[in-house]
């Protein structure tokens, strides 16, 4: 879905005259979105921008991705970029066909916070005046 | 060979006897804005869909969430938190956020000069968002507006 809203993104705000890259690693949905200039690294999904801990890695692809900027002349061109995650393992899972109903009900409050998190949002003044309180 | 997402994603759906999922499919080639000066003149924007925020920023939630967070570029990376519908792809940017917010990266090309300069702040939403309606009514003209107003003459998009 990030891959998708990127894409729809990208598309806006290139029509209104600011140039986007959009850097990523789900090749089908960046080729089917077809965003104005890509970078595709085929990393597992959460490391778009390298491999964690190893901030060599991090800086080839990000550098590889704002250097497009200025090597991708055309509209719509899509960059590959040479990437070894070091095992296959991760694809089997990532393609899998079939998988948990993981819907939940319509739920408006935030998620996944760390503790202290809600604390620190109510005190800085963050948490009102926002849906869901 | 990449993993196909679209696919399996209907897929899995389907055989959970969902409404099948329409995937974006663009039916026409991108509208394109050239660079207008060097990328070493330039003031870039980021926007992570990640779901990252920062520390008194209020979490997302992760029902169709279109809403949008300014971080500052300068700000300190272990403030950097992250909340999304596929948490699971999280494991390692809640370690090391260099993986998905490339911050860090960004400073050291500026340092280079490969880049002019980050905007002040850079961007952030939850774009596990079904609705593609939404992220063109919602998310796009938000970011639209925050872009302009940091001055941006281009602006990198890091999917997660």
């Amino acid at each position: 879905m990030c891959h998708q809203t990127v894409c729809l993104v990208a598309r806006h705000l290139e029509a209104h005259g600011i140039p986007t890259l959009v850097l990523g690693s789900a090749l089908d949905i960046f080729t089917a979105g077809r965003p104005p200039r890509g970078l595709f690294v085929d990393y597992p999904l959460g490391h778009s921008s390298g491999k964690p801990f190893d901030a060599a890695d991090q800086l080839r692809i990000v550098r590889a991705a704002v250097q497009g900027f200025e090597r991708l002349q055309g509209p719509g061109e899509l960059l590959q970029l040479p990437a070894d995650w070091g095992s296959d393992d991760w694809r089997l899972q990532a393609g899998a066909t079939k998988g948990e109903d993981t819907r939940q009900p319509r739920d408006e409050s935030p998620q996944f916070e760390r503790p202290g998190d809600r604390a620190a949002a109510i005190a800085s003044g963050a948490w009102s005046g926002m849906v869901g309180d | 060979m990449s993993v196909n997402y679209m696919q399996a994603i209907k897929a899995r759906y389907e055989s959970l006897g969902y409404t099948p999922y329409r995937w974006f499919e663009a039916d026409g080639p991108p509208p394109f804005a050239p660079l207008a000066k060097p990328l070493a003149d330039c003031r870039l924007g980021l926007l992570s869909t990640a779901g990252a925020y920062a520390l008194g920023q209020r979490a997302y939630h992760y029902k169709d969430d279109t809403s949008i967070r300014a971080l500052s570029s300068a700000m300190d990376l272990e403030d950097l938190r992250f909340s999304h519908i596929t948490e699971n792809y999280l494991v390692d940017a809640k370690r090391d956020p260099g993986c998905i917010m490339p911050l860090a990266s960004l400073r050291a090309l500026c340092a280079e000069g490969v880049v002019g300069e980050l905007a002040p702040q850079v961007f952030s939403c939850m774009g596990g968002v079904y609705s593609q309606r939404r992220v063109r009514e919602e998310t796009a003209p938000a970011l639209l507006d925050a872009f302009r107003a940091e001055g941006v003459d281009c602006a990198l998009l890091v999917a997660m």
